[in-house]
């Protein structure tokens, strides 16, 4: 009935999108954002394994910093120290860091809820203290500077422009990977894992399989966003990498709704831009991990799927009621702040303190 | 090792891992009554530590005075945490209550951090810093007052849950929440008990161990994790093994960075822990993972 529409809506969103995207980092239109823009595109393909991890699979990763740190270690190090051509250095260290988290994933996928956050908390966190402790590879608390710009034979990705192409082409990359993922076959078994573990094994998905799957797909993007990090500053520190960062990539994923795979990006800029832009001039009172607290607990106990995707379901609520509103407001309660609370209650609840569909 | 190489060690190992104990201990109370693990049990020990110092040095607080209102505070804020931001919660699944506590923790640190200043302070010690020799170690006084303390709110705390009605309830509550509620327990309120009490076991664990070690804004996050390797050990429902876990936490990072054996120099202290951590997690997951279900 809606699908027609709802599809064109769908195109022409995407045609927007990509326009937007394309003339985003041009002088005349907001070139002087371009490096902010690069960030955002990084921190959405870790965003994005998130979301997959917790929205859909319902599992948790407190960690994930660290597998972008080894995407950023390993592509630094390998080109920086031992020669290696950067392309080359970013696909080892995708690889590396899939197998490390399949290698782990396997155990500690044994675990569920609590556990599972301290195990992922803990690995990340040894990780993180490997970062600042091996200095003759890592150089330490200093980090690592010098580091080559990627190129494709004489074209250097040597300015932010040109940068800005590639951070973006693989995160659009991704997003459609993961979008052609959540709507296949897999995306159906991890919601079903989300649901009920024990239901989806009885219907003969290999829900430790799946997890563990997820888990190295999620590091791998965080791996491919770290080396393009490397490439793209030049320079790196394990402060990037730490449990805070990991909180930060929470933050974001939970801005963005954690079962929306576009909802990423809205949480990637938003979350970028309040520490980029908004609260620069704060971030030694550490108003930041404030707000950032204030946001995580807020968002959960409000709207658990997420701002973005609470505002869209709001939204649709809206548009398929907004002629029953005067009727609805009318007949519940007489005074204004009851029916602002009145409505406020029937916008959260359209898909809100729902258990997920199986 | 000297024999009184070894004493040394044992000593600094007991003091460290007594502070371990008392962040466990809040953890596993937490985790025993409402299946939550409290990410943000580290910064009630930061609480406690940072605010002894800025009531007894920056208000002039008489010493005992402004540890008991440090205390206090760090209580109340555990109040605070839990019915502002878990009870609101109540239905929400393990995912989003982990991630209200990471939430809270670092609004907690943050908010600590930007009234307090990022630099670490040191509160006076309880007894003055004259060494004591014993056995050929060094020991400063505040060490032995750490482990009395910790000794003292161990026995305290068995006596609470063996002897009285809240201990009581709080201990049928570990072992089955809806039969517990159907003998009259009000759930809720032991729930905020359990917040009480790991609060304040968190708040005195940092009052006493900041004059030692100091006491900085962003102490809570690997004294949590400490504290949750602890829990771990006694395997998240038993106090007494929670306090034996710490200890033996305490007393190997200690032997382990004293030795200097393999890798295991000081600047790899903390990932002992969180490699005994994994391990432990990884050895009991099948437990574990049947108690999550049930829980």
């Amino acid at each position: 009935m809606l699908s027609w529409s709802g599809k064109k809506w769908i195109y022409i969103t995407t045609a927007m999108l990509l326009v937007f995207l394309i003339l985003f980092p041009f002088d005349w239109f907001l070139g002087q954002y371009t490096y902010l823009m690069i960030t955002i595109g990084i921190s959405t393909m870790v965003t994005v394994g998130l979301c997959l991890l917790m929205g859909y699979t319902g599992q948790i990763s407190l960690g994930q910093a660290a597998f972008y740190g080894l995407g950023a270690y390993f592509s630094a190090v390998l080109s920086t120290k031992y020669g290696y051509n950067p392309w080359l250095a970013m696909l080892i260290a995708a690889v590396v860091t899939g197998a490390f988290a399949y290698i782990i994933g396997y155990p500690m996928f044994r675990l569920r809820g609590n556990y599972l956050a301290i195990a992922t908390l803990a690995v990340g966190m040894i990780l993180g203290i490997l970062f600042n402790r091996l200095s003759n590879y890592t150089g330490g608390p200093d980090g690592m500077a010098g580091i080559p710009h990627l190129s494709i034979g004489g074209f250097a990705f040597d300015t932010n422009f040109k940068r800005y192409f590639l951070v973006w082409f693989f995160c659009l990359a991704v997003l459609f990977l993961s979008q052609n993922i959540v709507r296949s076959r897999t995306g159906r078994a991890l919601r079903a894992i989300h649901g009920n573990e024990a239901a989806a094994e009885s219907l003969g998905i290999n829900v430790a399989q799946f997890k563990v799957k997820v888990f190295v797909l999620s590091a791998v993007y965080a791996s491919l966003a770290g080396s393009l990090y490397a490439y793209h500053a030049n320079h790196i520190g394990p402060s990037s990498f730490d449990f805070l960062a990991s909180v930060k990539f929470v933050v974001m994923a939970v801005i963005g709704g954690l079962a929306s795979i576009w909802g990423a990006i809205f949480g990637a800029g938003t979350t970028r831009l309040l520490s980029d832009q908004i609260l620069l001039g704060f971030n030694n009172n550490q108003v930041d991990i404030i707000i950032y607290g204030l946001i995580l607990m807020l968002i959960m106990i409000l709207m658990p799927e997420g701002l973005f995707v609470s505002i869209k379901s709001g939204t649709l609520w809206l548009r398929t009621n907004w002629r029953a509103l005067p009727s609805i407001m009318k007949t519940k309660r007489d005074e204004l702040p009851a029916r602002i609370k009145y409505l406020f209650g029937r916008l959260l609840s359209t898909r809100l303190w729902r258990k997920p569909e199986p | 090792m000297s024999a009184h190489q070894f004493a040394q060690y044992l000593i600094d190992g007991l003091t460290q891992g007594s502070i371990y104990a008392l962040v466990g201990l809040g953890f596993t109370i937490i985790y025993a009554v409402t299946r939550i693990i409290n990410f943000a049990q580290g910064e009630f020990v930061m609480l406690g530590g940072t605010l002894s110092y800025v009531f007894a040095v920056t208000s002039g607080l008489p010493m005992p005075l402004a540890i008991i209102v440090a205390i206090l505070v760090a209580a109340a804020t555990g109040v605070v945490m839990y019915l502002l931001a878990i009870r609101t919660a109540r239905r929400a699944s393990v995912l989003s209550l982990i991630i209200i506590t990471i939430g809270a923790s670092i609004f907690i640190r943050g908010i600590a951090g930007n009234r307090l200043g990022v630099g670490a302070v040191q509160p006076p010690h309880f007894t003055g810093n004259t060494t004591i020799l014993f056995l050929g170690a060094k020991i400063d006084p505040q060490e032995l007052w750490i482990i009395g303390i910790t000794l003292s709110v161990t026995i305290l705390l068995h006596l609470f849950l063996t002897y009285t009605m809240a201990g009581k309830s709080l201990k049928a509550c570990a072992i089955n929440p809806e039969a517990a509620s159907l003998v009259g327990i009000n759930t809720k309120t032991t729930a905020l008990t359990a917040f009480i009490l790991a609060a304040a076991i968190g708040g005195i664990g940092g009052v006493a161990v900041a004059p030692l070690s100091f006491a900085s804004y962003d102490m809570g996050a690997m004294l949590g994790l400490k504290g949750f390797v602890a829990a771990s050990i006694g395997g998240f429902m038993s106090p007494i093994a929670t306090v034996v876990g710490g200890l033996i936490l305490g007393v190997v990072e200690k032997l382990a960075v004293g030795l200097s054996w393999g890798p295991f120099n000081s600047s790899y202290k903390d990932a002992i822990a969180l490699v005994v951590l994994l391990l432990i997690l990884l050895i009991r997951s099948g437990r574990l993972a049947a108690e999550e279900r049930s829980a």
